[in-house]
């Protein structure tokens, strides 16, 4: 038997498997495909202090092997979705992970200790790289001193284990990760989208009412690759991968990367099961290279 | 509800310039669809689905037909596909038009371009339960009409072309005057359209079919949102729609 459990600060993951934020809403549409007691955990829709209406459509476009998208974090506010959304995730036996964004530093703080608040809510995935707001979001992603006072704020707000999610939108990385390290974080997550653009021939027009959106997709795996690679040997605490996943070979070279999970954000629109396929499949192709757990497989791709 | 499915393509022809008509054989899809509701359609390995409505339904056969405009990557390559390959495809999805209204009342129908097929589900399903049909089709240009016998079947049908090179010449609101003698409309086509329809129709009930790029086509992903008038500030495309009641958004 291919184990893939894995342990990680605060979740207890039966598998190492997790949609990815904004691409699964907080759940219940994909329940209806299947049940979701399946995942590793869940990670949920970004939540901001206040109700967000996100951005003007066009939100999305489709690029070559990839997407971009500027939704703009469009949520309901940390209240309702701690009263509506969080309660209906718990019937579930999977680990709740919430994503949270703000526009200043006091917002993230907010956020963060309402979920506090909550005892069904089992880590954060601090936000800071959102590229569709105008203010927040990325600003504190891709300078290493405002992500490090966002994580050390956060951290002292919050008994919850705090995941950073980056933004690849950076020319160093590798010195945002340290940065979020020393400042407490007790894991990262990677990658964001990349900040792109696509114009409307018909109306000479960015198509995107936003003008730029994040690209997410199987066209930036290989960059998801090259940051986790470069990071992980340079940092102490776990990293949640992400980008372009769309089948259980991609987990692994995630997990050979350096990930010790991953979750899947843009294939979910092309097959809504494709969480659960990918479970299903891991274990066949852990097995083909060689490996019996998932553990093993992670940061063995690293040469050194 | 909603299931992924996979539709076996039966017959699939050219009907009019860059338009095709495809007919998919899938037994629970038929079985559940109902007027305005479409299909999230994978197409080779394109990212994002394409959502096509449906614009036919045979409960004998287990058929469904669509039709489609060939206006870039995807729909070109859809129609490429042959008899017998199979589509993979999320459907029916969304909420259609209303149909139970009183019998002997009269409903518009009013299409415009590739808005026209689900309007064409919409009036067979609505005539067989005793409902009287009228339609207004509005087409580029000759080469671009479509179904004018199979709407001819379900009631008075006026076809504009915006060139005149066939039937009235003008846009379906030019034509509207004369054919106020109705209870509902429902409509499908382009926003310019659909917007003048709302203005010339105040007043009047009427409902309407959207459209905006998707992501996920089931509600999770907040990409075809549509500002309303309701407690949460907006509606989902996909999911409360895409047949919206005139009163209750803003386009
Ligand atoms: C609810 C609904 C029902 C529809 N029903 C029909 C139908 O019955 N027949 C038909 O011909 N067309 C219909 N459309 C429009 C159809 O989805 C687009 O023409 C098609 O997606 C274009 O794909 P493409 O790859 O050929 O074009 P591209 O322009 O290359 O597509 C690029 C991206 O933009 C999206 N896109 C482009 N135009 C539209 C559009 N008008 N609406 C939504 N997304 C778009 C595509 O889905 C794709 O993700 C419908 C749209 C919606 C939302
Ligand atoms: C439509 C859409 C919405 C997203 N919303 C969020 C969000 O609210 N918060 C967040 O941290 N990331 C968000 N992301 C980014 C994803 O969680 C993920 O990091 C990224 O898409 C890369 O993974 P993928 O290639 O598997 O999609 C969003 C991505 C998409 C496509």
């Amino acid at each position: 038997m291919t184990n893939l459990a894995i342990e990680l600060p605060g979740l207890s993951l039966k598998n190492p498997v997790m949609p990815a934020s904004g691409c699964f809403g907080f759940g219940r549409e994909y329940a209806t495909f299947y049940n979701l007691n399946k995942l590793g955990a869940v990670i949920m829709k970004a939540a901001t202090m206040q109700e967000r209406l996100g951005n003007p459509t066009p939100r999305v476009a489709e690029t070559a092997s990839g997407m971009l998208n500027a939704i703009g974090l469009q949520n309901p506010g940390v209240t309702k979705i701690i009263e509506t959304e969080v309660p209906f995730l718990s019937q579930f036996n999977t680990n709740i992970i919430a994503n949270i964004a703000g526009s200043s530093l006091e917002e993230y703080v907010e956020v963060a200790r309402a979920f506090n608040e909550t005892d069904q809510v089992h880590a954060l995935e601090l936000n800071i790289s959102c590229p569709n707001v105008k203010e927040g979001g990325l600003q504190f992603g891709t300078d290493p001193l405002m992500a490090a006072r966002v994580t050390e704020a956060v951290k002292k707000s919050t008994n919850l284990p705090v995941y950073v999610k980056l933004s690849p939108n950076v020319s160093d990385i590798v010195q945002i990760a340290k940065a979020v390290e020393a400042a407490g974080a007790d894991g990262l997550s990677m990658i964001n989208t990349l900040t792109g653009m696509q114009i409307h021939l018909p109306s000479r027009r960015p198509l995107i009412a936003n003008k730029t959106g994040g690209l997410s997709g199987p066209a930036i795996k290989p960059i998801a690759i090259r940051m986790i690679y470069e990071v992980s040997s340079q940092v102490n605490i776990p990293i949640i991968g992400m980008g372009g996943i769309q089948r259980a070979e991609d987990v692994l070279e995630f997990l050979l990367a350096g990930a010790s999970a991953v979750a899947i954000g843009t294939a979910n629109f092309q097959n809504p099961f494709i969480c659960a396929d990918i479970i299903d499949d891991l274990p066949r192709v852990l097995k083909q290279y060689g490996f019996n757990s998932v553990r093993e497989a992670i940061g063995k791709g690293i040469v050194a | 509800m909603m299931k992924r499915e996979k539709m076996r393509i039966v017959s699939t022809r050219v009907i009019a310039k860059e338009t095709i008509e495809m007919v998919l054989e899938n037994k629970w899809i038929s079985t559940h669809a109902s007027p305005g509701q479409f299909l999230h359609i994978q197409i080779g390995s394109h990212t994002l689905r394409r959502p096509i409505s449906i614009a036919d339904c045979n409960h004998v056969t287990n058929e469904i037909t669509i039709l489609f405009k060939i206006t870039g990557d995807g729909t070109r390559h859809l129609g490429e596909y042959q008899v017998g390959n199979y589509l993979d495809v999320l459907g029916p999805i969304g909420n259609g038009f209303p149909t139970n209204i009183t019998a002997q009342s009269t409903v518009l129908l009013v299409g415009g371009g590739i808005g026209v097929p689900p309007l064409y589900f919409l009036g067979k399903f609505l005539k067989e339960n005793g409902i009287n049909i009228k339609a207004v089709l509005g087409f580029q240009g000759e080469d671009h009409v479509f179904y004018e016998p199979n709407f001819r079947e379900l009631g008075e049908t006026i076809i504009v072309t915006n060139d005149g090179s066939y039937g009235e010449k003008g846009y379906v609101t030019d034509v509207l005057e004369n054919n106020l003698a109705f209870d509902y409309y429902y409509s499908c086509g382009p926003t310019p359209m659909l917007r003048s329809l709302i203005s010339v129709l105040k007043g009047k009930k009427g409902y309407i079919s959207l459209e905006e790029r998707m992501g996920c086509g089931v509600g999770a992903c907040l990409a075809c949102i549509l500002p309303a008038k309701n407690e949460r500030g907006y509606k989902k495309i996909c999911s409360d729609g895409p047949v919206f009641n005139v009163e209750e958004v803003t386009i």
